[in-house]
């Protein structure tokens, strides 16, 4: 059984007396462990998928399943401590007058968990931070830092599932392959299952085993990472988008 | 033909820190090609763009043995001289659409204030060039965005909105700041296209400035690549993958590759001595 199952999901919503159509009959199944990838360009409603995962779209229509039980309508602590999403602006995802004690001490204080010094440092490390930047303020903190603070305060609940909604678009080639390696190194430390927005097809083939291609709301076609870099895809559409990023293979 | 040539730029900003060096020493001549300039955020590359149209304010200071467009000196052009210069003959597209359109003021309305007001070009007269250089930007209804405001417009259309409005008093010297940064790579290679086809076609001069070196190397007939202040590099783009210096070579190798192994990317071991 697959832990993320995701069958017919529909997002509607209303946008300025406008019915938006976001996402449209999606299903996808993610196997625990695996690392999935949704590409496709601004609009195609690869974001509104995570976003309605963790309840900040409604669902109109459809299943969401973590680990074969719905997920639960509002979402609870037991999703929250589960399921966690690391959003694509670091500069807006931080709160601005709090500082990183804070942030990463908020979700263990919700959840009721003690211990909190020892799981800070902890935290810090793993991200590879050092201990001084635990009473920062975002602003005293570069693109990259700010993402590290965020993929902490992802993990201080110790979550199976991670949402990644372009975690490195924002950020230096430098500082995106450095992200990137710490991903992939949690990743593998932890047994950690992710789920991956990005519209760069090279960052989906480098951290993704499976990618589903979208385009208005609708999946157009789930490729394997060998489809994608052998260019064995079957629709006129995932061509396009792999022609476009031709240079994405030097 | 050399159209620009820039002489040891240095832009400098005096700070209660102290002096902040944005630009430190950069030259280059530029005729009428695409020459791309690549760096990391604040490698001063858009700094070096905004110095040629003087557009710098204090406490930022320019400073340049010679900065010389088309036979007129940019360091001691009065500012009379240097507005009659700027979007006539060199124009600038900036990055944000969001940011850099009027948003209360209809597209039309911005297109055409330029003709309008400096040109004193009649109503009817200003909004047909207009309607033309939307064409040429391929926006398919042109008359429809015309009366449109920009939040109304995607990203895609918005840049290309902006490309329109600093083509229709065709420049000699397009300098683009990121012009496809904010765009899905399929629109991205539309304006891309676009640009390519002004250059060749017009004859115009383009400074494409950008952080993404394979799109550069891809896109330009001369790459410069800049490192805290200073050009490091100089290549033709086509020789991008036997670029010598260490920073170049550094930035190329941490970008993931379609296909490529996935083993961890290699981290960018920066050197004190490249930003001597």
């Amino acid at each position: 059984m697959a832990l993320i199952e995701i069958e017919n999901l529909t997002v509607h919503f209303r946008a300025k007396g406008h019915l938006v159509r976001a996402v449209e009959e999606v299903s996808l199944a993610v196997d625990a462990r695996e690392s999935y990838g949704l590409v496709g360009e601004s609009g195609s409603g690869k974001s509104t998928i995570l976003r309605a995962i963790c309840g900040l779209a409604p669902v109109t229509g459809g299943t969401i399943r973590i680990a074969g039980e719905t997920i639960p309508e509002p979402r609870d602590r037991a999703f929250a401590a589960r399921v966690q999403m690391v959003f694509q602006d670091p500069y807006g995802s931080l709160h601005p007058r709090h500082t990183v004690d804070r942030a990463l001490s908020e979700p263990l204080a919700i959840h009721g968990i003690g211990d909190t010094d020892r799981r800070m440092q902890e935290a810090l490390t793993d991200v590879g931070l050092p201990s001084a930047f635990r009473f920062r303020y975002p602003h005293q903190l570069s693109g990259g830092q700010r993402q590290r603070v965020a993929i902490a305060r992802a993990l201080m609940l110790k979550p199976e599932i991670l949402l990644l909604d372009e975690p490195t678009s924002a950020l230096d080639a430098s500082v995106q392959a450095e992200t990137l390696n710490l991903l992939n190194r949690l990743r593998a430390e932890r047994g950690l299952t992710f789920l991956m927005v990005s519209h760069d097809l090279a960052v989906i083939d480098h951290m993704c085993d499976r990618v589903l291609v979208m385009q208005h709301g609708r999946a157009v076609e789930e490729l394997t990472r060998g489809d994608l870099a052998g260019a064995r895809m079957k629709t006129a559409y995932a061509r396009s988008l792999f022609d476009a990023s031709a240079d994405r293979m030097l | 033909m050399t159209l620009l040539t820039v002489e040891n730029l240095r832009v400098t900003f005096d700070t209660e820190a102290g002096l902040v060096e944005a630009v430190r020493g950069v030259s280059f001549a530029l005729g009428r090609e695409r020459l791309g300039i690549v760096g990391e955020s604040g490698s001063g590359k858009t700094m070096t763009g905004r110095a040629v149209l003087r557009l710098i304010r204090p406490p930022g200071r320019i400073e340049a043995d010679r900065m010389v467009f088309d036979g007129e000196d940019l360091m001691t052009a009065d500012d009379a001289a240097m507005r009659a210069l700027r979007g006539h003959r060199i124009a600038m597209v900036m990055q944000d659409p969001k940011y850099s359109l009027n948003p209360v003021m209809k597209v039309g309305a911005q297109l055409t204030e330029g003709l309008r007001q400096r040109d004193r070009i009649p109503k009817a007269e200003a909004q047909a060039k207009a309607i033309e250089a939307l064409n040429a930007v391929q926006i398919r209804d042109p008359e429809r965005v015309m009366e449109a405001y920009p939040h109304e417009l995607s990203g895609g259309m918005g840049q290309r909105v902006m490309i329109a409005m600093m083509l229709i008093p065709n420049p000699d010297l397009l300098i683009a700041d990121e012009p496809t940064s904010a765009l899905d790579v399929t629109v991205q290679a539309e304006v891309l296209s676009i640009l390519d086809a002004l250059v060749r076609d017009r004859g115009m001069g383009l400074i494409f400035i950008s952080h993404d070196l394979r799109l550069v190397a891809r896109f330009c007939d001369r790459v410069l690549v800049m490192y805290r202040g200073k050009v490091v590099e100089e290549l033709a783009a086509k020789d991008l993958m036997q670029a010598k210096h260490p920073y170049t070579k550094g930035l190329l190798n941490c970008l993931p590759r379609i296909g490529g192994a996935r083993e961890p990317l290699p981290a960018l071991n920066r050197s004190a001595d490249w930003a001597l």
